[in-house]
């Protein structure tokens, strides 16, 4: 596609650029004396007009020899061909519009005065074809640097969604089986209580159901995924897990990427809590302060449990998630104090919900 | 370790989860020869109860507070064959590198329970553990490679010491078994001095004699003692002795 004649916008600035160029070809006609600046501003004004657009043919054999790949010789000969043909043209429409003028009585004899112009327009004509040439490589080279940019953006926004994917929101497995390990302790102990955990099992799976496929959630989504999937474990442990909330009412809207906090309130469970005897606690704050959501994950731990393998690899996966989403708009924590353990997270609070 | 006939086959069940505990009591429940003689809840425990009950068989949970599945094995020896309960199955090499009779995957089958008992009975009934290396070193041996110890439990009686690695000045072999010493005391282990080393970081442990092994953030200086051989005295002024070849390998480690 022409980059000019494609655009109206682009056309009329690029005849506008081409006035001054008349104004110098009316200049150079005029200075040798043989014709009148009268007689030379009326050729010059309708030559220019026919020559930007012979100019604006320049483009097509530009694109079929392409800067880079082409010899010498190639754009050599192809340019200084068309070159000279465009010139050939334009001092014919020339010599016509001259001898069409000196019909009229202002402009007896023009077509005489004006064949010792002759070797003036063949130059000047070559040279701003020449230049058209160079203006459009110019302007292929910048197309093809904006292209390689694009596909450089592009290559990186596919890398960044496949590593997304990678880590994307996944319920443990081992949770289930333990679950399900309980439930079937209670089929012969206690059905009703069994049914009970069949159904908060369901409940939890069916909230984290397509979650994997969302970028975002409200973090009170979220947070219901999180009473739901502790109810589970409830049953588990017993008495021995507690859950403190502390969330402000205008951080409950604030889009969250889904299951990034209920990793965390796992490994307070399996990391903290399932290490400690007698229990203990988990606590849950969310602050919105600046434009961001500050939230906060602690639970006490036993300091000296046997070290998990699978110790870290949670808390990795939420910072790389975070990482990947937000770059450095996003803060991610991680702090032990004595039997303490504590993450912290900030991140912009976004409200509106996101294309999904 | 055969069965006086009649008498009853003793099992402990160790697990934190109350309910997971009662699918192993309702599963033996329907086994009139097993006994269940306890339930632990916890790591400490289960080395308590086994020291003191010796039972034939314990069905030991992985993941555990204090110590978990691997640690409980280390310390009560081969004197219980041992069936490992667990929701995770990346345990199961490791499990049956130390000599565990069976690997069982929660939710528990009740066949898969079935074929592990049989295991179990035909190991209490008289096909003892053969080999019978010390339970230390199977474990020490089926620690993943690269992965180091960072800390080490050591039991005495029915009680069990846990001797963080960091705090742990030096190993000294003494037989059959290392004292560890840590914070003016030493702990025993029933462990050779070499299947010790292997668990240790070598970048923070060197075997400075056949009989010691030095943790390096203690030791202060080196001296010479006598006509060619040294001596590395420690921050507390211990005084260990070091051989040539311990000579060479902290010079080595020193210039690096």
């Amino acid at each position: 596609m022409h980059p000019i004649l494609t655009q109206l916008r682009r056309l009329a600035l690029y005849l506008l650029a081409w006035i001054p160029i008349a104004g110098l070809l009316a200049y150079l006609l005029a200075m040798p004396g043989a014709i009148t600046w009268r007689e030379s501003l009326v050729m010059a004004a309708p030559l220019s007009l026919v020559y930007a657009f012979l100019c604006l043919s320049a483009w097509y054999p530009c694109r079929v020899t392409p800067i880079e790949r082409s010899s010498f010789s190639r754009l050599f000969s192809t340019h200084l061909a068309t070159a000279l043909l465009a010139t050939g043209l334009w001092v014919l429409a020339a010599r016509m519009l001259a001898l069409e003028l000196s019909q009229s009585a202002s402009y007896r004899g023009l077509d005489k005065r004006f064949s010792t112009e002759m070797p003036l327009l063949v130059g000047t004509g070559v040279l701003l074809y020449l230049l058209s040439i160079a203006f459009y490589y110019v302007l292929l080279t910048l197309e093809a640097s904006r292209e390689a940019e694009a596909r450089v953006m592009k290559a990186s926004v596919l890398a960044r969604e496949a590593e997304l994917r990678a880590l994307k929101a996944q319920v443990n497995p081992h949770f289930l089986f333990n679950s399900l390990n309980s439930i079937s302790a209670l089929t012969s102990s206690d059905a009703a209580k069994a049914r009970e955990m069949c159904i908060l099992l369901g409940d939890f799976l069916r909230r984290t159901l397509g979650l994997g496929e969302k970028t975002a959630i409200p973090l009170e989504e979220e947070m219901s995924l999180i009473r739901a999937f502790l109810s589970v474990e409830k049953i588990r442990f017993g008495p021995r897990i507690k859950l403190e909330e502390n969330i402000d009412q205008e951080a409950m809207d604030v889009q969250v990427p889904p299951l990034l906090l209920q990793p965390l309130v796992e490994n307070a469970i399996v990391h903290g809590i399932a290490n400690l005897i007698e229990g203990g606690w988990i606590r849950l704050d969310a602050q919105c302060k600046n434009g961001d959501l500050a939230i906060v994950v602690e639970n006490t731990y036993d300091p000296e449990a046997p070290a998990r393998r699978r110790n870290g690899v949670g808390l990795k996966n939420v910072r790389q998630r975070l990482e990947a989403r937000f770059g450095n708009r996003a803060t991610f924590g991680v702090k032990t104090e004595g039997d303490h353990f504590r993450v912290s997270i900030t991140l912009p609070a976004e409200r509106e919900a996101r294309a999904t | 370790m055969s069965q006086p006939a009649g008498r009853k086959i003793q099992a402990v069940i160790v697990d934190d989860e109350e309910l997971a505990r009662q699918v192993l009591r309702e599963f033996l429940s329907a086994h009139a020869e097993i006994e269940i003689t306890a339930e632990c809840a916890n790591g400490f425990e289960a080395v308590k109860t086994v020291a003191e009950r010796k039972p034939d068989l314990v069905f030991l949970d992985i993941q555990m507070p204090k110590l978990d599945g691997f640690e409980v094995l280390e310390l009560i020896g081969n004197e219980a064959a041992v069936i490992f309960v667990t929701a995770y199955d990346n345990y199961a090499i490791r499990a049956f590198e130390v000599h565990a009779v069976d690997y069982l995957l929660k939710p528990i089958s009740v066949e898969r329970f079935e074929a592990a008992l049989a295991r179990a009975k035909e190991r209490v009934g008289g096909k003892t553990n053969a080999g019978a290396l010390p339970a230390a070193e199977l474990a020490a041996a089926a620690r993943p490679p690269q992965q180091y110890a960072d800390r080490i439990p050591v039991r005495d009686g029915a009680k069990v010491f846990i001797v963080p690695v960091a705090k742990l000045d030096y190993a000294e072999a003494q037989d059959d078994y290392v004292a560890l010493a840590s914070e003016g005391k030493k702990h025993l282990k029933q462990q050779t001095i070499a299947s010790l080393e292997t668990i240790l970081d070598p970048t923070r442990f060197l075997r400075i004699h056949r009989s010691y092994i030095v943790n390096l953030e203690r030791v202060a200086r080196i001296e010479p003692y006598g006509k060619d051989s040294h001596v590395a005295v420690l921050a507390n002024g211990t005084q260990l002795p070091v051989s040539r070849a311990g000579y060479a390998r902290l010079r080595a480690y020193l210039d690096r």
